[in-house]
């Protein structure tokens, strides 16, 4: 037992010998739980997960003996969780419409009797290590939760239990350790949040995520295992975009880490998860998803927590064999919160503020995404999307730059484009993806082996306006050639066309790798023509004049990813539409007909 | 120890007083210091230990005589007594009285810093407030519960759009406002003050206001009371007593700059533009403190106003507002000096939460669309003007020449409006229809085709 010697804020300093780094504490009457961060002798420093006013020095202070860690086990799909791990829907049974300070809820619910079912490989007397299943749990209906051993773990199964029904906290089977204990096996295990989950090897990642969002798929891919960052300046679409990403992405399993966002947002992602359903099972999406909420007036120690919490179970999930989409919003926070503690601690700033080790939490933090092959030897990926809200939109701030050099996909979202309502506001010369090349292998594969050649092209044709617009900005229109018109007027269609998608609409929110091809290689195909008619002298004006180009802007939301055979229809109806042109000016020389007007 | 004076202040500098030998102080408790003089002010312990207790004063601690200044420590936080007797009053910064009236008795003190809401007892907001403004409730819809604050600069009218948001704030399909209004000013002038409580009074809603005052003049630590006072007594009667509340607090700016004032002093190591590393969480503890509650009547709608130092919208202050509100209405220089009023520059402005509150069984079906339209066009339409700009009007082609025109009506016609000017949503919608029919139908691709047929009042 320790006590209370001053109180600073979230730091509190505490007479506690023998204490360790990372240690959990409780403090005070309140039982206020935080982690030492520092020792000195008999006195340690501790960071509170709560707000620190009205503790006296000279209360009472205990370590708890474990580091800050998560429960991992049946139970976790379709809760909310604090920054702490605490489930909120059962702290506010238990505590109102606020959160009270001190209040202590089990993660997992104790008395909810899940049906397991022992594999039948495992039988008394074999070899257990860490990581290796038990058996399984039905957790919802999409998700068979697998039952792990505790990681670390290395011995011999004595017994383990039939199947039947037993809450998370019932012995499920007895193991012999190496130095002779033997210990209980539960269906749920404790794991420390800042020490990365082992697994065998790392694996290449090889099947881009698909997240039905066009410029993200088509343009920027992002691969299962992979890091992406989507910076953007507040108002640009950040959250919108990742709602959308965990909505639609063919992931099995999406944690949502709000670290510092506001509450009304998480309030919509409670209220309209449980409406929606999974693409691709068709099951109610919160089966597959869990939430991690420290919002932004929550403590901010917590916060710096939540993406641990939020990282952890997501390994633990990948260790299942599952591909799992983590989305971090918003890390800038997270680093902000990292800049506050350390603040008060009085280390000593480095760029705005932040600390000297920002960059290397950072990349830990990152590098902790990945495929592996699972200690029992499956194979699960975790794919780390965090959002960046630079101050300003300015991209050269410290947490943006650092993170640019860590992750391989860059989905930037640009100000003006969403000040335009352009959405997704993603600017596309900014973004790269160091993906492209494993994706094309899988697009050539499962949709059409031009993929590659038809999205460079695409991308060439909208540098290209980007020059030509400037030159529109100085000179107007009237001063470019037919051809560069034309590329002007395609690009404008493959923006308008293929590149904004409405997440309110029904139809244009999801669009499958089938449904986007086709657009891409449709809206490439009117360009082709046009681009074949100026060349035999047709001017742009009268290509920009046709119905079709406003036609093929309205695909999108016309045809579902299901109802792709009507839109293929119209695409080949493509040619027929730039008929009559062809016939007038394929007889004719094109000098001739260039000169009139 | 409520009743122990302690005279054992061992330094003071800069609004802090350091205390000695005072063991077993809360952190967060209040303190009332008594100068040579019989002055009270007020403080609170903000770093305790046994040894050393720093207590921040709200009144600062010039003229202090440290051998003559007696502490108490009042060993509770700051509370703010609460009854159903606060409407239509005036109080200070700290809660205290300011019209002349007795101060409120009660029995039930609530703690002004509050507790976070827990994420799942949230409500999420959806009815749309209609604030008669065409350039909001159009393209920038109010929800009941949302913080949406006014991004202005020095000189701009804001304080004249907030009161006007006050006065003609009503949701759909009820009668008259029934808003009560909590009304926070900090560091605002005497002027400023007056404009509002004059306005209040004559659109005769003052005993449906509780204000809040710090004025420019007043102690500074005391600002960083007020908005938190203000918010306490705004749950009250929006969470206790079941009104529907709408806070508007001016000026955040000014509360940053307290707050940056006295973390310097605290020695806090600064982050940008010499803000302490804490001002995000700062102010989301404030702006969060709006919303709705599950199974509760009572809302929260807030409307900050915030001056952006030389209307440069990335200062931190309003950057970090923006990243915690839903969404800004940002009052620009350029349409003021047209004379356009209110000067509401729409593309930068933003309504998160428009998209759950309008449209069918909100507003009107076609809300949406109409909304993204007007986006689109104008943004448009700013493109083709800034050519004009370049290579002179006479250049361009017809279908820019009407494009301008629309540029044009649309700021003049849709925003600016007059000041006692009350369009219903269906005006609203009904403008942008006729402005929208000076364009080219095909041009209107953010439209359907049926909405097109019905409303669009021009031929092919």
């Amino acid at each position: 037992m320790g006590k209370i010697l001053e109180i600073n804020g979230p730091l509190v300093k505490l007479e506690l010998p023998q204490t360790v780094i990372g240690e959990q504490v409780r403090v005070g009457r309140l039982g206020l739980v935080g982690e030492v961060i520092g020792r000195d002798g008999d006195t340690a420093l501790a960071q509170l997960y709560e707000d620190t006013a009205g503790l006296r020095p000279g209360e009472v202070a205990e370590g708890l003996g474990w580091p800050l860690s998560v429960e991992l086990g049946p139970g976790l799909l379709g809760a909310i969780f604090d920054g702490v791990q605490r489930p909120l829907q059962a702290v506010w049974e238990q505590s109102g419409d606020r959160i009270a300070r001190g209040v202590a809820v089990p993660a997992l619910p104790r008395d909810t009797r899940w049906h397991f079912v022992p594999d039948p490989a495992r039988q008394a007397g074999s070899a257990l290590i860490g990581g290796d299943v038990l058996g399984s749990v039905q957790e919802t209906a999409s998700i068979r939760h697998r039952i792990l051993t505790p990681p670390l773990l290395k011995g011999e199964l004595l017994e383990l239990a039939p199947e039947g029904d037993y809450t998370v906290e019932e012995a499920i089977g007895r193991v012999k350790l190496a130095d002779g204990r033997i210990e209980k096996l539960q269906l749920f295990h404790r794991w420390p949040v800042r020490t990365p989950r082992p697994f065998r090897q790392r694996d290449h990642a090889v099947a881009p995520l698909i997240t039905g969002q066009r410029i993200l798929d088509t343009f920027y891919p992002l691969l299962k295992g992979g890091k992406a960052a989507i910076p953007g300046p507040f108002g640009a679409g950040k959250t919108m975009l990742q709602q959308q990403i965990a909505r639609w992405c063919n992931a099995e399993i999406v944690i949502y880490v709000g670290c510092g966002e506001r509450g009304n947002e998480l309030t919509d992602v409670l209220e309209s998860m449980p409406l929606l359903t999974d693409p691709h099972t068709g099951r109610p999406l919160m089966e597959r998803t869990l939430l991690v909420a420290n919002t932004s007036n929550m403590p901010v120690v917590a916060r710096e927590a939540s993406i641990y919490v939020g990282i952890t179970i997501a390994e633990y999930f990948r260790d299942q064999g599952y591909d799992v989409v983590m989305v971090a919003d918003s890390t800038s926070r997270w680093a902000e919160a990292l800049r506050e503690v350390a603040g008060r601690l009085g280390q000593m700033p480095v760029e705005e503020g932040y600390p000297a080790y920002l960059g290397s939490r950072l990349a830990a933090f990152y590098e902790r995404a990945g495929r592996v092959e699972t200690c029992a030897g499956d194979h699960g990926s975790v794919t780390l999307i965090g959002a960046v809200s630079p101050p300003g939109g300015d991209f050269s701030e410290p947490v943006t730059s650092h993170t640019k050099e860590i992750i391989q996909t860059f989905w930037a979202l640009s100000k003006e484009l969403a000040d335009a309502r352009h959405y997704p506001a993603v600017d596309w010369l900014e973004s790269f993806s160091g993906y492209v090349g494993s994706a094309a292998k899988w697009w050539a594969q499962h949709v059409d082996p031009n993929w590659e050649r038809d999205r460079a092209e695409a991308l060439d044709l909208l540098a290209a306006s980007e020059e030509l617009q400037r030159i529109v900005n100085l000179v107007g229109v009237e001063a470019l050639s037919s051809e560069q018109r034309w590329t002007l007027e395609a690009a404008g269609l493959i923006k308008e066309g293929l590149l904004q998608q409405a997440a309110t609409d029904e139809v244009d929110s999801f669009a499958s790798p089938e449904k986007q091809y086709a657009l891409l290689a449709a809206l490439l195909e009117i360009y082709r023509h046009g681009q074949k008619l100026v060349k035999l002298g047709a001017p742009a004006r009268r290509l920009i004049q046709m119905p079709l180009l406003a036609q093929a802007r309205r695909w999108k939301s016309q045809h579902s990813s299901d109802d792709l055979a009507a839109l293929q229809a119209k695409i080949a109806a493509i040619p027929d539409a730039f008929e009559p042109l062809l016939q007038e000016y394929a007889l004719a020389p094109s000098t001739t007909r260039e000169a009139t007007p | 120890m409520k009743n122990i004076e302690f005279r054992t202040a061992t330094s003071a500098q800069g609004g802090l007083v350091v205390m000695g030998g005072v063991p077993g102080v809360a952190a967060g408790s209040r303190v009332q210091l008594r100068d040579h003089a019989g002055r009270i002010r007020s403080g609170l312990v903000i770093r305790a230990s046994d040894d050393a207790v720093l207590v921040e004063v709200f009144e600062g601690t010039d003229e202090l005589d440290l051998e003559r200044t007696w502490v108490r420590f009042l060993d509770e936080p700051f509370k703010l007594p609460l009854s159903r007797d606060i409407m239509g009053r005036v109080f200070n910064g700290s809660g205290l009285p300011r019209d002349g009236r007795p101060p409120i008795i009660s029995a039930d003190r609530r703690d002004i810093n509050g507790e976070p809401l827990n994420p799942a007892a949230r409500a999420y907001p959806r009815e749309f407030i209609q604030t008669g403004i065409s350039a909001i409730d159009g393209m920038n819809s109010l929800t009941r519960g949302q913080k949406l604050p006014i991004f202005s600069g020095g000189g701009l009218p804001h304080n004249r759009v907030a009161a006007q948001i006050v006065r003609q704030a009503k949701l759909l399909g009820e009668e008259a406002a029934e808003f009560v209004v909590v009304f926070a000013a900090f560091g605002a002038s005497h002027a400023d003050a007056r404009f509002f409580q004059e306005s209040f009074e004559e659109s005769g809603v003052l005993n449906k206001v509780v204000m809040f005052l710090n004025l420019a003049d007043e102690p500074v630590i005391e600002r960083l009371l007020t908005p938190r006072a203000a918010l306490t007594a705004a749950e009250y009667l929006a969470f206790d007593l079941d009104h529907h509340v709408l806070v508007v607090m001016t000026d955040m700016t000014a509360y940053a700059e307290a707050l940056r004032e006295v973390a310097v002093l605290r020695g806090d190591v600064p982050a940008r533009k010499g803000y302490p590393g804490y001002l995000y969480s700062d102010l989301a503890e404030l702006y969060e403190r709006a919303g709705r509650i599950k199974n509760r009547r009572g809302s929260i709608t807030m409307i900050p106003v915030l001056s952006m130092p030389s209307d440069d919208i990335t200062h931190p202050i309003p950057d970090l507002t923006g990243y915690i509100t839903e969404g800004q209405i940002v009052l620009g220089r350029e349409l003021a000096n047209q004379g356009v009023y209110p000067p509401v520059t729409v593309l930068p402005s933003l309504s998160r939460l428009m998209k759950d509150g309008v449209g069918k069984n909100f507003t009107r079906e076609d809300h949406p669309h109409v909304a993204s339209q007007l986006f689109a066009s104008y943004a448009k339409a700013l493109e083709v003007r800034g050519l004009a700009a370049i290579i002179g009007a006479e250049e361009l082609s017809d279908a820019d020449r009407r494009t301008l025109q629309f540029a044009d009506a649309f700021e003049r016609r849709f925003i600016g409006q007059g000041e006692d000017e009350d369009r219903s949503v269906h005006e609203t919608l009904n403008l942008a229809w006729d402005l929208l029919s000076m364009l080219p139908p095909e041009s209107l691709i953010r439209v359907s085709e049926d909405e097109l047929a019905k409303y669009h009042k021009g031929t092919a």
